[in-house]
């Protein structure tokens, strides 16, 4: 249930975003997620991708600092407070949320994907709650 | 207007005598005082009666700011603690700063040179002085505070920041003359503007300069936003602070109060003595100074002297404004920074590594710094708030030891430039935009 995600630190410059997805572009990886936290001099880009192992080879040998990490991938039905009933079980059960991205909908419902600051819990507390986890093969497919 | 036309005016001959009797008395104390510099003189086999003329001065050794460090607080004093009763501080090349004690007598004639120099640049008894230096351990704010007080006229001590209360005050009290560092008081100029406020609605006549440079275009500017003279005035703390030289209002260099400090001008690479109208680093001597005498202090600072008369009468040596520095000193707000100052920072500190660039640049009026380092822990690149904290981690420290707020840039690890020759980490871009 683990997806791994790649981080990347971007110097806040004109081009650094398009060099990188560029770079993933070139060795055939797709994409399927992709989120930016950013302050005036620098910029963390989350990715998540179908090959995220040649992804951070290929990025590491540009030069680019990378980092890998395990997230979750959460699919709530496609209506209006399902995701605040996913998280409100998280909540009840004090594990904090680091970050959290969307990534679509398709006909599985609305994906996001979140980290958490104690994994091995969550997953227990959503399978408990009935919240759907998307394994990685399936993700890469939406 | 003369401040002591009997100090500034008197004959070549008559300076000179004086000077000599000076240096011969302070050469003396220096060395039954200050063990450094018995041990400086005795290494080389001089003693304080081989000080026949003036000429003689260049046996002396020169006297560094490392001296000031390797003597950190308080060794090179030439007297008891309790003969002092002041003590202020610069920015040193590293963590620690360099230190200089006053005595009674020293403060007096700090506040006579200041006196001076004030007057030389038109201040006069019924003026109202606001003074938007800092106070505190830099020289500037106290220096010119006494000054102004003993020339009698009003000061209105406000040190710096606070700019809409500073305009408010201006204002309202009708300030005659504004005390400070040239940049910031263009940057008042630029808050006035915002504000709504011109010219017209100052009293401003005359601006003291001083704590950094005041380049030609800056002098236009200040003249042309405020409505005043823009007089600039040298000093340093390791000789006193303001007051060593000052402009009068005929703007051609600074009068340099020769009773007290003697001024050289050296070849900064060969240590050989250069002549009047030569371009090179100035060395200054204290002639006067019980706390703590300086002998031939090498300033870094690169200037021409000149003897040609001025048209203010007063007959004393003057200074070109400085033209730049022989190592690589920064002055930025006014605060003087050394690189190493960072760099020292730097190597004591844990999830950066001792590689920085930096960036000088002006923003408006103001000096903006920006200090890039590397951060060396690569996991880091997931956890956003750790590089978060870790940026405010440098900039906190650079703060507390640079006593200027920088702002700090953190990239990759192994992206900053390595030099294998001589280190280039600053980009000075202030003048060159």
């Amino acid at each position: 249930m683990l997806i791994k995600q790649i981080s990347v630190f971007l110097e806040n410059k004109s081009g650094r975003l398009a060099d990188v997805l560029n770079i993933l572009g070139k060795n055939d990886i797709d994409l399927i997620a992709i989120s930016i936290s950013d302050t005036t001099d620098f910029g963390i880009l989350r990715l998540i991708v179908n090959k995220p192992e040649k992804a951070e080879k290929v990025l590491r040998e540009s030069g680019r600092t990378v980092n890998s990490t395990e997230v979750l991938a959460i699919a709530v039905e496609d209506k209006p407070g399902s995701l605040a009933g996913a998280l409100a079980c998280l909540a009840s059960e004090s594990i904090g949320i680091e970050y959290l991205y969307a990534v679509g909908k398709d006909t599985r419902g609305a994906v996001v994907i979140v980290r958490v600051d104690d994994l091995d819990r969550a997953i227990r507390i959503l399978a408990d709650n009935n919240v759907k986890l998307l394994s990685a093969e399936i993700l890469y497919k939406l | 207007m003369i401040w002591n036309e009997e100090a500034e005016c008197m004959s070549r001959e008559e300076m000179e005598e004086l000077q000599l009797a000076n240096l011969k008395r302070v050469v003396d104390y220096a060395y039954n005082c200050v063990p450094f510099y018995r041990k400086r003189f005795d290494e080389i086999g001089l003693r304080p009666e081989h000080i026949q003329n003036l000429k003689d001065i260049e046996k002396i050794p020169f006297t560094t700011k490392d001296d000031l460090r390797e003597n950190y607080p308080f060794n090179l004093f030439a007297c008891p603690m309790k003969k002092i009763i002041r003590l202020h501080a610069s920015s040193g090349t590293t963590g620690k700063p360099v230190v200089v004690g006053y005595t009674r007598k020293d403060l007096e004639n700090w506040t006579e040179c200041v006196a001076r120099i004030i007057v030389a640049a038109g201040g006069r008894e019924d003026d109202l002085a606001q003074i938007v230096f800092g106070y505190g351990l830099f020289t500037g704010g106290f220096g010119l505070h006494y000054g102004l007080e003993k020339v009698g006229i009003t000061v209105l001590p406000m040190s710096s920041g606070n700019s809409e209360r500073q305009l408010m005050m201006m204002q309202d009290f009708g300030s005659t003359i504004v005390v400070g560092t040239p940049s910031y008081v263009l940057y008042l100029s630029e808050v006035a503007e915002e504000m709504g406020l011109k010219k017209e609605n100052f009293k401003l006549r005359l601006g003291l300069f001083g704590g950094e440079g005041v380049t030609t275009s800056m002098k236009e500017e200040l003249e042309e936003r405020w409505g005043i003279l823009a007089t600039q005035n040298y000093g340093l703390t390791e000789i006193t602070g303001p007051g060593v030289s000052g402009e009068c209002i005929y703007q051609d260099g600074m009068h340099i109060n020769e009773d007290h400090f003697y001024p050289e001008i050296i070849d900064p690479d060969t240590g050989q003595a250069k002549d009047y109208g030569e371009e090179g680093e100035l060395v200054l001597t204290t002639l006067t100074k019980e706390g703590i005498p300086m002998l031939r202090y090498r300033t870094r600072d690169i200037t021409v002297l000149t003897q040609e008369p001025c048209k203010c009468g007063r007959t004393n040596t003057r200074m070109a404004k400085v033209r730049g520095r022989t190592d690589d000193m920064l002055i930025i707000k006014g605060v003087n920074v050394f690189p190493s100052q960072i760099e020292d920072v730097l190597v004591g500190m844990e999830g950066v590594g001792p590689h920085y660039q930096i960036v000088v640049k002006k923003k408006g009026y103001m000096d903006d710094v920006q200090v890039m380092v590397e951060f060396v822990d690569r996991k880091l690149v997931d956890n956003f708030r750790a590089l978060k904290d870790l940026e405010e981690k440098v900039r906190n420290k650079l703060r507390s030891v640079l006593q200027i707020d920088v702002r700090v840039k953190l990239v990759e690890p192994k992206t900053l430039e390595r030099f294998t020759g001589k280190a280039r980490r600053v980009i000075d871009l202030r003048n060159k935009e």
